[in-house]
């Protein structure tokens, strides 16, 4: 319980946000950010599946993240979607959002009350990734941040780099009349292989990743030419393609059907050579949508927070090297993370 | 470096062998021929004596880069490799020199000359100018234990390929004792050091597991048995009063047994021998696991020689003074084999004793007890059989001891290394004791990819506590733990010692309520 005086020559800060098992609640404007549990309101920083949960009574979140919500959730949800930096009030509280750069509709929600902001980042990156609308950062007196990649050997090359590895790989490919399949997160990772490869050859991908190309395309976001490949069908005449499968499919003999092929992992873990072998891909690039090491410090300094909170990723490691580094940090459970890791990779969100 | 490091980077990533190959190919194609023959003697293991501490380097990087200590720790627990974690966390380069492979070796082993200064800033400079998984090659060079990840068969096979050339001449000619700096790449491979046809080897003959009853094999008269022995198999070639050691993956191990070696070069005549390997002390087989502490070494320390001699068992013979045997009947290669045996008295070089029987039974009973000589079980092979090439069923069958199983709970979880880093991959089991839990095992293996990766999850969800890189788990999976052996010890909490563990199969169906019991595990023990 806290409670607020206003005092003439200093400002008692109340806690804004509240960590609760129903998932980060805000206290004066009673809605939640990102719930994991149903709530009567909840905020959405982006459409992944661990930050936007079904059978929340309404949604709120940026517009272009309302037509990934309903292909997800259902096209019946109550959802109303803003733009970014447009401002509105919820009991008293003053909510905008802010890009956070992680894919396309992503924001960071700000949170302003009685002169106190409170910034929940969702996920984010500082990487412009050249489709999605780039990062803003956002000063505030309370950060809530992911640390996915919060140890030092996590540090992306730049994306025409990342882009020129991936082409190199295919062309390689190419020469050895191998088809090259990618596989990488649909809704993020898929576009933007998609877009690294513009102009290297035809494109194919799976339905589910040509699901969500359209909810891209529905706000005017410019995609490269593709077609749909349907795996049940016959595929024994794919030759020299480019092939994007979600990462659901990376074992599946689904894929193993596809004829003379070569495989990559596109994820930030493929960092690490065990990881890259682990995953017994062909290749492996390590492209990622969240913030590297650099970018996550980068970030948390500039925003000049008081207070961090840690919720999912290298939470202990990173919460530490904050606090000796004199930014006050603190780890929090949350239940994100869970469902893109198990995807990409068990390294636990608790460690 | 960077035609060098794409390779590496192919080898690391890929386990396809046929994918492995094509980049071997393209390096063969795009290197210089004196970063070929480096490939070589680095995969012979002949790399430059260390020059540079690697705590040094790893104080350097954090300096660098200016984080704690107790972070690039955490980091290095991450990535599993100390010159992969220095790649990793140094800042981007800010310029790039390109220098062949060669050229890097030549700078790394003039360092030995430089003082610590020096041998600083060129480490420094080195970081700065090579992009990450050239650094992490550079690191691993300075380091001295660079490792590529293939197979001598695979890079063989790729060289014959490429060159056309025999696989065997050149495994012999790149297995012997050459310098960097006395041969040319294109004159190695071909042999030109070597007598290759001295040494050639002919491919093992093979045995299936058996697969009928022993009834169904006939009368047991037309069979030869023996113990199925679980050492090094070789072959074992003398010509021209030069002895050369083969072991199944085709590798040249001469030099691993010396004391064998020097016997056979007192023997006369020319003859190729195949045979078992194995620690044999006191008149006594001992377990592989000895066996073990002896290989892949570079020197061999007359300690250990004293410790753990290794003796031949021999089974048959494949050619005698210049003439292939292969095709007579084993009878007659079996008499001959016991003749050439019989007049060559030595210390360390036995027959594989024939067991002798007269019915099925007897022999049952005899694998049965496989386990009190340290063997694997039985070997049946047809008195009329010829020494095949490869595996061919029907001739030779190999008739091994079931393993024991005892169902156990997984109690603790640690991750692996390298490849497995990002997962926990060495359990340690627990069986009941009353109405507690008392650890019994650590097993790695016996798990898919997939199952790894689910226990990983459980383990995430379920750590209980953490004691470094260790984590307590709720005791809810249970596994079926095989061994071959079992006996009393001191060391263990349980009291007893497993020889062998490994898992089995995940038993889903099972609940920690129905695990095994010590006392009754302690049964086993005969």
């Amino acid at each position: 319980m806290c409670f607020t005086f206003g005092i003439a020559f200093a400002i008692v800060f109340t806690n804004m946000i509240k960590f609760t098992p129903q998932g980060i609640f805000c206290v004066q404007g009673g809605f939640y950010i990102d719930p994991w549990k149903p709530v009567d309101m909840a905020v959405i920083t982006h459409g992944h599946a661990d930050h936007a949960r079904w059978g929340m009574k309404k949604y709120l979140c940026h517009t272009d993240t309302v037509p990934i919500l309903k292909s997800r959730i259902s096209e019946d949800i109550d959802v109303t979607g803003i733009g970014y930096n447009e401002t509105m009030t919820i009991n008293g509280v003053k909510l905008s959002l802010h890009p956070a750069g992680h894919i396309i509709g992503s924001a960071q929600v700000r949170l302003e009350y009685k002169g106190k902001v409170t910034v929940i980042s969702g996920d984010y990156k500082t990487q412009d990734d050249g489709l999605t609308t780039p990062f803003e950062l956002v000063k505030c007196n309370e950060f809530v941040s992911e640390s996915t990649f919060g140890l030092p050997i996590y540090n992306w090359l730049p994306v025409a780099e990342q882009n020129k590895q991936m082409q190199d790989w295919v062309l390689q490919n190419q020469a050895n009349g191998k088809n090259s399949v990618f596989i990488g997160y649909s809704l993020g990772k898929a576009q933007r292989i998609m877009k690294a490869m513009e102009g290297v050859g035809p494109l194919l991908v799976h339905y589910s990743i040509g699901k969500l190309n359209q909810a891209y395309e529905t706000v005017g976001v410019r995609l490269p030419e593709y077609d749909i490949v349907d795996l049940r069908e016959d595929v024994k005449h794919l030759d020299k393609a480019i092939i994007i499968m979600p990462p659901a499919l990376v074992d599946s003999t689904a894929i193993r059907k596809i004829p003379n092929m070569a495989n990559a992992i596109c994820s930030g873990w493929m960092q690490v050579r065990g990881a890259r072998r682990w995953r017994s891909a062909d290749a492996g690039f390590a492209i990622s949508d969240h913030a590297d090491w650099r970018g996550l410090n980068e970030v948390i300094k500039a925003t000049g927070a008081e207070k961090v909170y840690i919720t999912h990723g290298q939470t202990a490691v990173f919460t530490q090297y904050l606090n000796e580094n004199g930014i006050a940090a603190e780890e929090v459970k949350t239940e994100f993370g869970a469902e893109e890791e198990v995807i990409e990779n068990t390294t636990p969100a608790a460690e | 470096m960077k035609v060098f490091a794409r390779l590496i980077n192919a080898l690391d990533s890929t386990n396809k062998t046929g994918l492995k190959l094509e980049a071997i190919e393209r390096f063969l194609t795009d290197a210089v021929d004196s970063d070929k023959l480096w490939l070589l003697a680095l995969f012979t293991g002949k790399r430059p004596k260390r020059n540079i501490n690697t705590a040094l380097m790893k104080q350097w990087a954090i300096e660098l880069v200016n984080i704690p200590e107790w972070l690039f720790q955490e980091s290095y627990a991450s990535v599993g490799d100390l010159g992969e974690t220095i790649a990793l966390v140094l800042p981007p380069p800010t310029t790039y020199t390109e220098r062949t492979l060669t050229e890097w070796m030549n700078l790394i082993i003039g360092l030995k000359e430089k003082t610590e200064e020096e041998k600083k800033d060129f480490v420094l400079q080195a970081w700065d100018s090579l992009p990450t998984t050239e650094r992490f090659i550079f690191n691993k060079l300075l380091g001295g234990s660079f490792r590529l990840g293939i197979s001598s068969q695979s890079l063989i096979n790729a060289l014959a390929k490429h060159y056309s050339l025999e696989a065997n001449t050149i495994t012999h000619s790149i297995m012997g004792d050459w310098k960097m700096e006395d041969v040319s790449f294109d004159k190695l491979i071909e042999g030109e050091y070597t007598d290759t046809q001295l040494s050639k080897p002919y491919p093992f003959c093979l045995a299936y597991a058996l697969e009928k009853e022993l009834e169904d094999l006939g009368d047991i008269k037309t069979w030869q048995a023996e113990y199925k022995w679980d050492g090094i198999r070789g072959q074992l070639i003398k010509r021209d009063g030069e002895v050369f050691i083969w072991s199944r993956g085709e590798e040249l191990v001469t030099e691993q047994f010396p004391e064998v070696k020097t016997t056979l070069l007192q023997w006369p005549g020319n003859f190729v021998l195949d045979g078992e390997l194995l620690v044999y002390k006191q008149k006594q087989v001992l377990n592989f696991s000895e066996l073990q502490k002896r290989l892949n070494r570079k020197t061999l320390s007359k300690k250990m020689l004293d410790d753990l001699p290794v003796a031949l068992f021999v089974y048959d013979l494949l050619e005698y003074e210049g003439e292939d045997w292969r095709n007579k009947t084993l009878q007659e290669r079996r008499e001959k084999v016991e003749a050439l045996v019989l007049t060559n008295v030595s210390e360390n070089i036995k027959l594989s004793q024939v067991i002798e029987v007269n019915d099925w039974d007897a022999l049952k009973a005899i694998r049965e007890n496989a386990r009190l000589v340290n063997s694997e079980g039985l070997m049946l092979k047809h008195k009329g059989s010829p020494y095949h090439t490869g595996r061919k069923k029907g001739d030779w069958w190999k008739w091994k001891i079931d393993p024991l199983t005892i169902d156990a709970v997984l109690i603790y979880a640690q991750k692996g290394s390298g490849r497995r880093s990002a997962y926990y991959t060495d359990y340690t089991f627990a069986v009941k004791q009353g109405d507690q839990l008392v650890t019994i095992a650590k097993a790695y293996s016996g798990l898919t990819d997939k199952e790894i990766q689910e226990v990983s999850r459980f383990v995430n969800k379920n750590a209980i506590e953490k004691f470094g890189p260790v984590r307590t788990v709720k005791p809810e999976l249970v596994f079926e733990i095989a061994f071959e052996g079992i006996g009393f010890s001191s060391r263990h909490k349980a009291g007893v010692a497993l020889r062998f563990p490994r898992i089995v199969r995940w038993r889903k169906d099972k609940t920690v309520a129905d695990i095994d019991e010590i006392e009754e595990i302690k049964k086993l023990i005969r």
